[in-house]
């Protein structure tokens, strides 16, 4: 009843092809960034920001990333990971040796640093395909662990590759402050969005949509493979070398190596499967589903047992929370295997029937 | 001369105990198709149970004698990996029949996080022992061709032997008995084998079984040798080259697979190591193995994927 596009007709081809063809749609989207950017501020505790907000920002951008390369071009790959890594130690190799360097051009200069590692850690992909390649991209991996333990000057010298960056600006104004921080992150994350979902929508997210579906068949219409799944890791590990940085920089201020381990790769690939493969809205969810659910666990865990009566130790909770966490995607993977952003579209479809049924 | 043997033959010892691991990722991946990330975690629940029980053992019945206790604490362990695997395949497998791949591998990776916290709840937290009467001394081979001798860790040769024996028994259940043509039929085709009548669900019960079985003797070998603590999951991380490099679908892919990591890793980090530093095996094995897959995408013994249009 609320949610038709009776009467919306479309005189241009522009206006045919836009992002947000409905105009609820587009009410809605824009009521979403008046809250995300005016309304939280106002609202959000210094907690909020630090343990929820802007991790799930920097996430979502992260995720968007990792789905560009698994959802749309079919690459499974866990080296997410590294490639924030790279990105991170690049940003800040950047910042440190030319002094006064901006936040923004550092972020992008990391970003540019992981696609290099990226384009050249994805050049497996044209050899080797499936399970083959997931395993093969932990080589990514485990390489920048090595790489930013051992090799002192990517870590300016510092013993166990540990580094700390400090007085951020952008155009003069310091990002100090969570909320400064938050919006920061947000308009990037909104930026990058954008640009990530008009890249899915042309020709080059159609040649990774293709060779994700058939490769051999692409192969054969014309689409080249290689510069097809290149482009897709250039692309993939340029967000998430920019997420990586941002992590570092704004989320961490200070970190290691271990910062990027293995664990945030598997993590990543849970936001994705979860949040939806080859969907950018997906990305969003994913990174909200993991990012809250080991805070709400962590949080509500011991009132809920102590209703029981029995009485949990931390160490007891944190075992509790890797179990219920576990069960949780397992259970969700059987109930949805596509991911929230499926839930989300057919939710939008019954909305479009409502108050019918059929 | 005699420290290249040395560490030839210590990488090969070690490559024996990574196919261990490896071939229980293997078995799950010919029987039902599914890459178990769950693997590593089984090892670490395996090897609590079988820790933990025999240290119990002796404490309810009084029995004294080691090798009894360690014994029944195998069999208990076994009849939960046994129970883990029906539960794994009741709860979850038969419910993500025909999905895809990649959500196939996060489903067991949601397994693997459960087992983790459920062997932490159930068997605590702390760094146990697992003393299964294994040699700890050296024994020196070789002692008239090469002054000093070659020192070879019998702990060492005893795990070799004992994965083994494991594999010859797998090969003989595989090739001789009905159960094992019938895990074959499944792993060459599942829905060939579901219509002449092989029951998949007890299949699958089964094939997880085995493996956690595997995982129990991989648990046992490498927890007497490094203690039983939740590090022992990152030993699955460390065989999954050798799975690719041998190919997803092979055992004996899997052993050679193993031999060639294990010398690979031990005589990179001799005598590649110190010129970058340091403690590089770990992603040295995971370079190996992808060179080794850009000659032969599917590992050496896999099998060949073939695309059709």
């Amino acid at each position: 009843m609320l949610y038709r596009e009776n009467g919306q007709f479309k005189t241009t081809y522009r206006a045919d092809q836009q992002i947000f063809p409905i105009t609820q749609d587009r009410i809605a989207i824009g009521l979403i960034l008046l809250m995300a950017f005016i309304g939280v501020p106002l609202m959000a505790s210094d907690y909020l920001y630090a343990s929820i907000l802007i991790p799930l920002v920097i996430m979502s951008l992260a995720a968007i990333g990792v789905n560009i390369l698994v959802g749309y071009c079919g690459q499974i790959s866990l080296g997410s990971g590294a490639f924030m890594a790279v990105g991170a130690y690049g940003a800040y190799n950047f910042f440190v040796r030319i002094p006064g360097l901006p936040l923004i051009p550092a972020v992008i200069l990391g970003g540019l640093c992981a696609m290099a590692f990226g384009i050249l850690f994805g050049l497996p992909s044209l050899r080797v395909k499936g399970l083959y390649l997931a395993v093969a991209t932990l080589a990514a991996q485990f390489f920048s662990d090595w790489m930013f333990l051992r090799i002192k000057w990517l870590t300016n010298d510092s013993a166990s590759g540990s580094v700390s960056v400090s007085q951020l600006q952008v155009f003069g104004l310091p990002i100090q402050s969570p909320v400064a921080k938050y919006l920061f992150c947000l308009a990037l994350l909104v930026v990058m969005a954008l640009l990530a979902k008009n890249l899915v929508r042309g020709a080059i997210g159609r040649e990774w949509m293709a060779i994700r579906d058939m490769d051999v068949a692409a192969a054969v219409i014309g689409i080249r493979p290689m510069y097809a799944k290149l482009s897709a890791f250039a692309v993939s590990s340029f967000i998430i070398g920019m997420a990586g940085a941002l992590w570092a920089f704004v989320h961490l201020g200070s970190w290691e190596p271990a910062a990027f381990s293995v664990e945030i790769s598997f993590r990543l690939l849970f936001m994705v499967i979860i949040g939806g493969l080859g969907s950018i809205m997906g990305g969003f969810f994913g990174a909200a589903f993991i990012v809250v659910l080991p805070i709400a666990l962590n949080r509500f865990l011991p009132a809920f047992m102590g209703i029981f009566g029995i009485e949990i130790s931390t160490a007891g909770v944190s075992h509790a929370e890797l179990m219920i966490f576990g069960g949780l995607i397992v259970w969700f993977l059987i109930v949805e295997p596509h991911g929230l952003a499926r839930l989300w579209s057919m939710g939008k479809q019954k909305l479009r029937l409502w108050p019918f049924p059929h | 001369m005699a420290f290249f043997l040395e560490t030839l033959i210590g990488g090969l010892m070690a490559g024996m105990l990574y196919s261990l691991v490896a071939l229980g990722f293997v078995l799950i991946y010919k029987a039902s198709g599914v890459f178990n990330f769950a693997q590593g975690a089984m090892v670490l629940f395996a090897a609590l149970a079988m820790a933990r029980f025999s240290e119990w053992i002796p404490k309810w019945t009084g029995l004294d004698n080691l090798i009894v206790a360690n014994l029944i604490a195998f069999a208990i362990a076994g009849v939960l990996m046994f129970v883990v695997a029906w539960l794994i395949e009741r709860l979850v497998l038969r419910h993500l029949v025909n999905q895809e791949g990649a959500t196939l591998l996060m489903a067991t990776l949601g397994i693997a996080y459960f087992l983790e916290g459920l062997g932490q709840t159930l068997f605590g937290s702390d760094i146990y022992k697992i003393d299964i009467g294994m040699p700890k001394d050296p024994i020196f081979m070789l002692e008239s061709v090469f002054p000093g001798g070659i020192l070879v860790n019998k702990e060492d040769v005893i795990a070799a032997g004992i994965a083994a024996a494991l594999v010859i028994l797998l090969s003989v259940f595989f090739q001789k008995t009905t159960t094992g043509r019938a895990l074959r039929a499944v792993a060459d085709d599942h829905q060939a084998a579901q219509s002449i009548g092989i029951p998949l669900n007890r299949i699958w019960v089964i094939v997880w079984c085995v493996a956690g079985i595997v995982a129990l003797v991989a648990g046992m070998i490498w927890g007497s040798k490094l203690g039983v603590q939740f590090s022992l999951t990152t030993i699955a991380l460390r065989a999954l080259p050798v799975v690719i490099l041998g190919g997803l679908t092979s055992v004996p892919g899997a052993i050679l697979g193993g031999l060639i990591i294990g010398v690979g890793e031990k005589l990179s980090e001799v005598y590649l190591g110190p010129y970058v530093g340091g403690g590089i095996e770990i992603w040295f094995a995971y370079v190996l193995a992808l060179v080794f897959l850009l000659f032969r995408p599917q590992g050496l013994f896999g099998e060949k994927i073939i695309d059709r249009v």
